[in-house]
């Protein structure tokens, strides 16, 4: 892909993609949303893709990546609850650090981008195929 | 080439349009990416370059930075209702250079056969 001029399914295509790894760390951090763990360490901390625009020099298109995947937000909290049991020695439970509502203001949003690369794939397409059909 | 005399201006015009229309993908493709900086075709501008020097050198000389209406926090330029009504606007006049381009042709046509 490196020395190809970059098209626009690809450039529309991979933002898409980006969209649906962000989609999956919010399944993921929504799904463990409200659970607890016996250490600080052990419990769940929110995932986040980190995006970084892909330049292409060829066809003067950027698109986007997704860079790696990070671990964000906020620390663990304590909890002092002696009858549950992942309590550890003092009767404390750490519970997951996942905001639920950010979680679902992030999924609405990279729906809502996904459907806009959707469109802008099917109007492409339809002007590529408008465009063959030239003459005839 | 912009001053071609069998289809005249609508040549260049269906290029610049179609790299404005990858331009205007990437924009919304680059929504949220921080940092990102959103950037546009002076169409009118672009075409009037491109009938003396080139349709390559007109679209370069014609890629501006987008000035956005508000700054996000995060260094984006993206302003997506900007980005879809610029794709629209754009699809259409693609279509509507196709239909001059298809009603040259069709000229040319019934000529040659002498219908």
């Amino acid at each position: 892909m490196a020395d190809a001029p970059m098209n626009i399914f690809q450039v529309a295509g991979r933002a898409m993609s980006a969209q649906l790894v962000r989609m999956n760390t919010t399944a993921s951090n929504l799904a463990n949303a409200g659970g607890v763990a016996t250490t600080a360490d052990a419990a769940y901390r929110t995932m986040k893709p980190v995006f970084r625009t892909q330049f292409d020099a060829a066809s003067g298109m950027a698109t986007v990546n997704v860079e790696r995947v990070v671990t964000a937000g906020e620390e663990p909290t304590k909890r002092y609850d002696p009858g549950n049991p992942m309590a550890d020695a003092d009767g404390n439970v750490w519970q997951n650090a996942v905001d639920e509502t950010r979680e679902l203001v992030d999924m609405l949003e990279s729906a809502r981008t996904y459907q806009n690369n959707v469109e802008v794939m099917q109007t492409a397409k339809s002007l590529i195929v408008d465009t063959l059909k030239l003459g005839r | 080439m912009a001053g071609d005399r069998l289809f005249g201006v609508h040549g260049a015009a269906l290029a610049v349009r179609s790299q404005r229309m990858g331009l205007l993908a990437s924009n919304i493709a680059n929504a949220s990416t921080p940092g990102y900086k959103a950037k546009d075709i002076d169409f009118a501008a672009a075409l009037r370059d491109a009938e003396g020097g080139g349709i390559d050198a007109g679209i370069r000389a014609n890629t501006k930075y987008r000035v956005p209406l508000q700054m996000s926090i995060d260094g984006n330029t993206v302003e997506l209702s900007t980005e879809q009504t610029a794709f629209a606007e754009n699809a259409v006049a693609y279509q509507t250079t196709l239909s001059f381009l298809n009603g040259r042709i069709s000229t040319i046509t019934r000529a040659l056969k002498g219908e």
